[in-house]
Formats: C-alpha cells, structure tokens, sequence
C-alpha cells in the first residue's frame, strides 16, 4: 500500500513543473486496537474482547503557490466481531481555493465548532461515527460548499451543505448498543427529499483580545437521530427518524493568565419536537512545571445543563471533572482523566482514562478506558451499564 | 519596579538635555545595548524558514524534530509567527500560531489537524517546553526591548570577540526566569551566548548562538543555536535551514483561518 503511495506520489511529482510551486505530501495513520470489556455482556450475540484495525492515509497536492489544494483522506476500519464497525469512509476530498481574502472548500470535509471539552453543542456540520469510539469525537465526512471570509471584524463562515450522512450504529454483536435492533438501513426522514436535503448554515468567529467568540446558525437535517419502535414478527427494532431543525450556537473562550473559561450554549428547535436550551460552562486550569519538574498539570471542570424533554422527562445538571498531565518529554507522554457525574442521578456516572505516548517517530502507544455506570432505565447510558472497557492502540504514523 | 523604569526615563531625559555631563548608570548602558540591538533588527519584514531540532538527552541519544516557519515582523509590538510540525509524524500538520506581545501576555493558538480544531493556549505556556527540547516558548519569541529591564555587567571576549555582558530581567511574571546574562557582540549587537537563570537563581541553562549568516546586507541570524540543560545534561540544537527574507506575507497569513488550513 505504502509503496503503491510513494510510487504514485513519484508519478504526481514527476507532473509538477506544469505547476509553480507546487507540493505533494503523503501521510499514512494506521492502528491496531484490542479491546477488552470488564463485565458479562447484557445482550446476546455480544463478545467480552474485540480486536480492530484502522487505516487513514492522507494525500495533499497544492499548486499555484498553494492557492489552490486537494485533500484525499479515505478511511477504512475493521472489526473482528462487529460487521457494521467494518466501514470505510471518505474523511475528506476537498479542493480548496484560497482568495485575496475569502477561502472556497468545495467538496467532503470535516468542520469542528466549539471550545468546550466535556461536551460538543454547537459542533453542528458533520454527523457522528458512533461505532469509532464512545465520545463521538469521530466524524464522518460531509459533502459541502464553504466560503471563508477573512475581514476586520472577523471571519465568516457560510456553508451549503448537499447531501446527509447517517449516524453509524454498533451491530448485534457490537457492544454500546441498546437491546433492540436499530434499523440502520430504513432511516426515515421528515424531509420529503430525505437525504438529499439541502442544508445551510452560517458562522461567524473573532478573536479580540483575550477572547475567541462564535455564533452560529444551522437549518437542516438533525444529526442526532431519534427512534421509532416497531413490532415486528422478529421482536421490537428501532428505526432513526430524522427531523428537521434549526439551531442557534454561541461559544466564547476567555484566557487569562494560567486559566481558560469556556462556554457554550445552543438552542435547538426541532420540527414536531419541544425546543429546548443546552449549555456547558467551565475552564481549564493549567499549572506549568508541577513538582519542579517541566510537567503541566491541568484541571478541568465543566458544568452540563439541558432542559431537552424529548427523551427524558427532567432536567439534565451534570458536572464533569477531569485533570490533564503532560509529560513534556521527548515521547509527548499525556494523560487524561475524567469523571462525569449526573448531579439529579448520583448511580449515573462516567469515567475515563486515556493516555498515550510515542515509543519512536512512527509509532505510538495508547490506552483508553471507560467505566460507565447507571441504574436509571431512562438514562441513555443505562443500555451500555456493562461495557466498562479497556482498549491498548498501536499506533504507526507515516 | 515601574517607579524605577519612571525614574530611570527621568534620568535618561535629564542627561539627553544637559549633555555628557552625568556618568551612565549601569540601567541604562544595558538599556541603550538592548536598544541599539533592536534598532539593527528593524525592518526584515517577513521570512520563511526551514528547521531542525536535535533533542539529546543525558546519555546522548538523538531524537529529530523537523517543522517549518513563517514570521512577520510587526512594528511597535512582538511578531507573528506560524509553526507548522513535519516530525515526529504523529503530530505531523500540528501548527502552532503565535502573536508575541512586548508587554501583554502573548495570544497563542494550536491546531490539531486530526480534531480539525483550533485549541486557544493559556497565556502562562511560555515558560513549558517547546515539542519535548530545552527551549521553553518564550526562548523563541521575539526580542522586545520592553520585555526586560537591564544592567550592564562588563565587557568580556567570548571566542575572539568583544563583547557587552548584560542581564537581563524578564517584566513578565510568568516568565520561567528570574535573569539572563546575555553576551552581545560589540561589532554587531548579535547575541553570542545566553545564560538562564531559574526561579530558585540557580543557572538552569545554557544557550550558544553561532554560523551566523548576513541576509538583506543588514540583518544577521544564527543557523544555530544550542542550548544546553545545565541542571539535567540534556540539549537541543536548533537548526535553521533555507532562511527567506521579504517573502510577500501579510498580516492576513497569521490569523486562525490560515492556521487551520497551514499544511
């Protein structure tokens, strides 16, 4: 693969005097996962370990002075026991054209919104990779037409987003999956033109001073899904549904000294849904050269709050905790922990742990672990109470 | 502190209208040096560079970090400043954007390519570690006058030659430092050789500056630079490669939509 890459790589650079100063960079991200789970499965046809592999190449050619670029970045996944965590994607084919002052990306992208850490609220434009990992900070790519512009009093964004990517789901023998089956074939959408809706929206972001600011405004396809049970012959099976809706973002990021306050806060009005308020609020507080060492160590406190009565019937008051330690060695060795606690619901709680460090320049260690926990059958977690798990990566960067 | 620089200001003003007739305190020979270093780097505008660091740690094992930069020359204020990281390859298109301050806490961003984010730093960074090497961020950010406050120790030859010795006291609370002793050539007001002093005043490290080259017939700059750790044995050789001058960048290069397309 590697090989087949440089030689086509010769190729595109054999091509490049046709073009003034133009670039051609190949990158390669591949793993190997193994996870293994803490306790029994709940439900049937599920597995105790589960071992995984990635690859993400990435290839970058710029021409006319790097005025104008295309981005390839495919990716591909499997999984030895769970058919649908076996995909592939196309995480970004982009041509970028940059302007005097405005930037034109048309093409399948990947855009990320916000400056919280615990949660993403205003992170609108892609749809989720459900089956890559728990948090959800994976993304599938989204067809788009995006124009920057670049101004004194900011920079603003404006997309047409053609086309909508479905949220990936676990199979049966997936792990983090609900009881039921999820149709993930059949989705049903509100839009008569289903999932060739045309979405817009729009975002404006400055930096003044101390403070980074972002407002935004979606109208379009929801990408949180909800679900609508049916009873067939086989048992009970969910199927996505996916509304229409519009949603209005603000996201602020103060620094000040050894400290970073964040905020966000959406308000989403979904068709044939009650509208609802969201916001997480919190900072990071980083002390620089702990232990008369050269370590940072950070702590992180965040506050969630929504009044989302869709799929539960109270209020949502949940306070995150974590610490940040960074090793500042020659390996970059980092260590995460966090905890998130339910403050209505003291059985609800998260935790996790990921660290990671370089063994040399291409490869890489990493564990993550995830403890969940929940006796509330109306807390979305519940269906997952099982499936505490601790997965070791390697990790070879090219 | 403040009150000295005042009263420091009154004094230069007092002798500048009656002439040679008070001695220079020592405050503001070593102020005069800085300036007069400041004076000969005006005016490069922008470049682009190539650069390597060689991390090496007490036994001597090498480790290389390749990253290319591009900087912009802003008047009256500390610099702009793009990072772009080619090695190691996990953090390979990790870039790093920086506006320096004379006086302020300098504004810094990161963006991790694999996230598309853009994370805004906390201001305090700049006394941590660049990429895991002996230099802390504050070690590679623009020379400002106003960062300092100064004393002129001596002269000195360093390698054959002569040299002012002046320390210098970063303004910045947050800064790693409590003094540098700079070594700065008499010929050229370049910087020879760099002493770093720690929060306890114990001699932390140690930074050598040398194959200076002349750009532009007026603007000297070191293709290396090293700095050892006089604490644990550990260095870093800082590397410059292929070095541009008046490059065409703009103030509207340094800004976080050209951070997170910096490829």
């Amino acid at each position: 693969m590697i090989n087949q890459l440089k030689k086509l790589s010769a190729v595109t650079l054999a091509l490049l005097p046709l073009f003034a100063a133009a670039d051609t960079q190949i990158t390669v991200k591949a793993a190997l996962e193994q996870r293994s789970f803490l306790q029994d499965p709940l439900y049937s046809g599920q597995h105790n370990s589960q071992l995984s592999a990635f690859i993400e190449p990435e290839i970058y050619h710029s021409w006319n002075d790097d005025l104008d670029s295309i981005t390839f970045k495919p990716f591909y996944r499997w999984d030895q026991r769970d058919s649908e965590r076996s995909h592939g994607d196309i995480r970004e084919l982009m041509w970028l054209h940059v302007g005097e002052d405005w930037e034109l990306r048309t093409g399948i992208g990947i855009v990320y919104w916000g400056q919280a850490e615990s949660q993403h609220l205003v992170d609108v434009i892609n749809q989720t990779d459900l089956v890559e990992a728990l948090d959800g900070e994976d993304k599938l790519g989204q067809p788009m037409v995006n124009l920057t512009l670049i101004r004194d009093w900011g920079n603003l964004d404006l997309f047409v987003l053609p086309g909508f990517r479905e949220r990936t789901f676990p199979g049966t023998e997936g792990r983090f999956r609900p009881e039921f089956d999820i149709n993930q074939d059949d989705a049903i959408y509100e839009s008569s033109a289903e999932e060739h809706h045309i979405d817009y929206a729009v975002r404006w972001t400055h930096t003044l001073d101390a403070w980074d600011i972002g407002l935004s405004y979606f109208n379009g396809t929801a990408r949180d899904p909800s679900f609508i049970a049916k009873t067939e012959d086989s048992g009970i099976s969910l199927t996505p549904y996916y509304g229409q809706m519009e949603q209005v973002g603000v996201d602020l990021l103060m620094a000040v000294d050894d400290w970073l306050y964040k905020f966000e806060g959406i308000y989403r009005d979904v068709n044939q849904q009650q509208s609802y308020f969201a916001a997480v609020a919190g900072f990071e507080y980083t002390s620089v050269g702990v232990f008369e060492t050269v370590w940072d160590l950070g702590w992180l406190l965040e506050y969630q709050y929504d009044n989302d009565h869709n799929t539960k019937p109270d209020d949502r008051n949940a306070l995150m905790l974590g610490t940040r330690l960074a090793l500042n060695d020659v390996n970059g060795t980092e260590v995460l922990l966090g905890y998130v606690q339910d403050l209505d619901d003291s059985s609800s709680h998260t935790g996790f742990i990921e660290a990671s460090s370089r063994i040399n320049d291409n490869w890489k260690w990493r564990i993550d672990a995830w403890f969940l926990a929940s006796d509330n059958m109306l807390d979305p977690s519940y269906s997952v109470r099982q499936d505490d798990y601790i997965q070791a990566s390697l990790e070879y960067y090219f | 502190m403040k009150f000295y620089k005042q009263l420091s200001s009154i004094v230069v003003g007092i002798s500048l209208l009656s002439a040679p007739v008070f001695a220079e305190t020592v405050a503001e020979k070593g102020l005069a040096i800085a300036k007069e270093r400041k004076a000969r780097d005006l005016g490069w505008g922008d470049s682009i560079s190539q650069a390597e660091m060689i991390l090496r740690n007490a036994q001597g094992q090498e480790t290389v970090r390749k990253m290319r930069l591009k900087s912009l020359e802003v008047e009256n204020d500390g610099d702009k400043a793009l990072t772009i990281f080619d090695q190691p390859r996990d953090v390979k298109g990790t870039a790093f954007l920086s506006f320096s301050h004379a006086t302020t806490p300098d504004d810094q961003w990161m963006y991790l390519p694999a996230l598309k984010r853009v994370k805004r730093i906390a201001s305090r960074n700049k006394s941590g570690p660049f990429m895991g090497s002996e230099f802390a961020f504050e070690d590679l950010s623009s020379f400002e006058v106003e960062k300092y406050s100064y004393k002129y120790l001596r002269d000195e030859v360093v390698n054959g030659e002569d040299t002012y010795v002046i320390e210098s006291e970063p303004v910045d609370k947050y800064s790693g430092y409590t003094k540098q002793i700079n070594w700065i050539d008499k010929a050229h007001y370049r910087p020879l050789k760099v002493e770093f002093y720690d929060r306890k005043g114990s001699l932390l490290k140690t930074l050598t500056f040398s194959d200076y080259k002349l750009y532009l017939d007026k603007y000297w700059r070191a293709d290396k630079m090293s700095m050892v750790n006089n604490q644990t044995g550990k260095s870093t050789d800082f590397i410059t490669k292929e070095l541009t001058f008046k490059t065409g960048l703009r103030d509207k290069d340094f800004n976080k939509a050209t951070l997170k397309r910096a490829k």
